[in-house]
């Protein structure tokens, strides 16, 4: 079998199933290092509780995460050598500078903290817990600004047949990995507040340890609410920078097949790549992509038939994914606004609180349909510009990547149902109140 | 300049293997021991808990190890990884079930669950202990690659040098496992781990010999000694901290027996990758094809930035990681693993 295909196939899967577990890591720390400070200042020990029942559950789905990252570090040398070879000199010192000052941390500290109750002070061990969300969010910084890079190669050179390292300065501070950073962390922080809720939300339906998850409920509310405006915020400033940058992508995901002044935007269509036009478009609003993309309601927007076709993404995947996440972003705004007016009548919001509970994986799907768009909405280049997927592969059998990836979709699959199972039975069975420590 | 920096970074690397053998190596080993040493579930609970807090840390060395690869040498990262890839799957998927049978074991009441996370922690870390000697041995005496490439594969890398190494490997970390648990179990589980590295040590020492003498025949290691045998102050220090060993467990200072076997993976690391400079993935077909730290290293700039970030951040990781392990190197006892968080 082509090995291209199979090689984008186990990277596809290996990601997406890691990137599962690491916003919950990322949004979930700040939330246990939250009720950890306020039972050091308070001495109310339901907020111990609440530290130790939202751990557990982190602490899960953390093993899940901190493991199958390990492969996603080699898997750009096993499967993508041309690539890594090409530009290691600048992607792989970001990767290593990950490691190095951000991961060690995250990793070393957690264990401190786990196991560390009874041999740390009180503030301390708080003081752990707060430095190892810091670290998680520093590592998204550095993986983030890699992936930035392969989006808008900047601060670079071509010499001795590759991508050679110009400027440090230009690659830490380019805007397209900054910007995903903000996107990125901040969707993370509103999956983490919607798995709080809902697991929140399934107790007080059940009227059980009401004071213990009314307060979950409402840390969570108030965590959801700003991040999932601030989501709002940065995905349009993103949005904006990707028009000015990766055109073909915002030709793709708007299904903007002819160049024109006061482009629209439709609300529905579907984009068929043979015959380069949309089938159906249902609510097409004049001006409003040109005003959303370059801030200007006349300003030309270049569509799809300006790109060579081997040069244009997956049209139907970006553009359905875009829609999506967007749809399912704008859904979890109004969810927070309307909790933030029944944050005082929890109990008797039932049909709230339902909802809730089921929109628990609504984060989680609009979170890998961000990448799916991200990734997919890149193609055919992995670093744009540069370089194409299809030169990027290593020169193995195909053979090899066929077993591996076999081996990647039975291992990871079984290990994201025990895990899934195991945070859920965990969940449903609720807290330990904590009478002394 | 140039050729310095490269330099530089080579040992670099092999500091950062050298450094992940030694501390992850010791929960390999006792991943190993699992089914040996606990006689039941308290005793391998002991067993875990007692790296619980550490192996994924430790664990880190291995990423930045990788890392450290792929931006100091591109091409070795690229080449090496994709040269290696069964074995390199296999070790990566044994380090996942390694890691979550950690985190999964303890999380439901029963004998059949916990058996099969004691059997998947048992074969997940003997198999990363042999492979990653199986894999070095092979580069020690060079890899089958030429102009059209890399033409060896799983079955190749299985020679009698490269299963030697693996062995070697194997009983660095058991030996270093056992003295481990010495130090942090009570009771019948400490005297079984103390007669475990009695007995391993001999094992040990006898592997060590045949792998020395092994090396003279399969590989050029010797090359760089001979052409300055001051060098051959490295392995002397391995035979001396292997000894030490021993004698440090007889006198049953296990902390100190534990330091002794730390330095004899250290420097026998050491003493290979000396033996290597300046080659990274030899060629066994020409030494033109070899992939050295010179004609195979990233640009001067990023080894500079690197070698910025690396010395201000490792003697930081390193601080904190000294810290973790001096408040996790106590005994442990029934009231621990009684505590909830225990795995």
């Amino acid at each position: 079998m082509d090995v291209v295909l199979l090689s984008r196939l186990q990277f596809a899967a290996a990601t997406m199933f890691h990137f599962l577990f690491v916003p919950l890591t990322l949004g979930l720390s700040v939330l246990v290092a939250y009720m950890e400070t306020q039972y050091v200042r308070t001495g109310d020990e339901t907020y111990l509780s609440m530290t130790k029942f939202w751990a557990k559950l982190f602490l899960i789905n953390f093993a899940v995460g901190v493991v199958t990252g390990i492969t996603l570090e080699f898997q750009f040398g096993t499967n993508w050598s041309r690539y890594s070879a090409y530009v290691g000199d600048i992607f792989g010192s970001l990767l290593a500078i990950e490691a190095t000052t951000s991961f060690f941390l995250e990793s070393t500290l957690l264990g401190v903290w786990i196991f560390g109750w009874k041999k740390l002070s009180k503030k301390a061990h708080a003081a752990v817990m707060w430095l190892v969300a810091m670290a998680g969010t520093l590592s998204s910084i550095w993986i983030l600004l890699a992936n930035g890079w392969m989006q808008h190669p900047v601060g670079y050179t071509l010499r001795n047949g590759r991508a050679e390292l110009e400027s440090f300065a230009a690659v830490v501070t380019n805007k397209f990995g900054i910007l995903e950073f903000f996107h990125t962390v901040s969707s993370a922080y509103v999956l983490s507040a919607f798995f709080v809720m809902g697991i929140s939300a399934y107790h007080l339906l059940k009227k059980q340890h009401i004071e213990f998850f009314t307060r979950s409920f409402k840390i969570a509310l108030v965590f959801g609410l700003a991040s999932s405006l601030f989501v709002a915020i940065s995905g349009d400033t993103h949005g904006v920078h990707v028009s000015e940058v990766q055109p073909a992508k915002l030709a793709a995901m708007e299904a903007h097949w002819e160049t024109t002044q006061r482009a629209p935007i439709h609300i529905f269509a579907i984009p068929d790549a043979d015959s380069e036009k949309n089938i159906i478009e249902i609510g097409s609003i004049p001006g409003l992509l040109s005003l959303m993309s370059f801030h200007d309601i006349n300003a030309e927007v270049k569509g799809l038939k300006d790109f060579p076709k081997s040069e244009r993404p997956p049209v139907m995947l970006t553009f359905i994914s875009f829609r999506i996440m967007v749809g399912l972003g704008t859904l979890f705004i109004l969810l927070t606004i309307y909790g933030w007016f029944k944050r005082n009548r929890l109990l008797e919001s039932t049909n709230y609180l339902k909802v809730m509970l089921f929109a628990i994986p609504l984060p989680y799907l609009a979170i890998e349909l961000g990448w799916v768009l991200a990734e997919v909405g890149r193609q055919p280049w992995i670093v744009y510009g540069l370089m194409k997927t299809s030169d990027a592969v290593s020169p193995i059998a195909g053979s090899q990547v066929l077993f591996s990836l076999i081996g990647f979709v039975v291992v990871y699959g079984l290990l994201g149902a025990i895990g899934f199972y195991l945070i859920t039975i965990n969940a449903k069975k609720g807290p330990v109140l904590e009478k002394h420590l | 300049m140039e050729s310095a920096l490269q330099s530089i970074w080579f040992f670099l690397w092999g500091l950062l293997w050298a450094v992940f053998f030694m501390t992850d190596g010791f929960d390999l080993g006792i991943g190993t021991l699992l089914p040996f040493l606990g006689k039941n579930d308290t005793e391998k609970r002991l067993m875990i808990n007692s790296i619980g807090p550490l192996w994924d840390g430790n664990e880190v060395w291995l990423i930045t190890a990788g890392g450290v690869t792929f931006a100091a040498f591109p091409t070795v990262y690229a080449f090496m990884f994709s040269s290696l890839y069964t074995p390199l799957m296999l070790i990566l998927f044994a380090l996942i079930i390694r890691g979550v049978s950690f985190e999964f074991r303890g999380k439901i009441e029963s004998e059949a669950w916990k058996k099969l996370w004691d059997t998947c922690i048992f074969i997940s870390s003997a198999a990363p202990a042999i492979l990653f000697g199986v894999a070095f041995a092979n580069i020690f005496q060079g890899l089958p690659f030429d102009q059209n490439g890399y033409h060896g594969n799983l079955i190749y890398l299985l020679n009698p040098y490269g299963l030697l190494g693996g062995v070697l490997f194997l009983m660095l970390f058991l030996v270093h496992g056992a003295l481990w648990l010495t130090i942090r179990t009570p009771g019948a589980l400490q005297a079984r781990a103390d007669a475990a590295a009695n007995n391993l040590w001999f094992v040990l020492t006898g592997v060590a010999v045949l792998f020395l003498g092994a090396t003279y025949v399969y590989t050029p290691i010797y090359a760089n000694y001979l052409s300055r045998p001051v060098l051959f102050v490295v392995p002397l220090i391995t035979v001396i901290a292997l000894f030490g060993i021993k004698f440090l467990v007889m006198k049953k200072q296990y902390l100190k027996a534990w330091f002794s076997s730390a330095a004899t993976i250290v420097s026998a690391t050491f003493f290979c990758i000396i033996g290597l400079y300046p080659n990274l993935f030899p060629s066994n077909v020409d030494a033109i094809y070899s992939l050295t730290a010179h004609n195979a290293s990233a640009s001067p700039l990023t080894l500079k930035i690197m070698l910025v970030v690396v010395l201000m951040f490792i003697p930081i990781v390193i601080a904190y990681q000294v810290w973790a392990y001096v408040m996790f190197s106590d005994q442990l006892s029934a009231e621990d693993l009684a505590a909830e968080e225990a795995y």
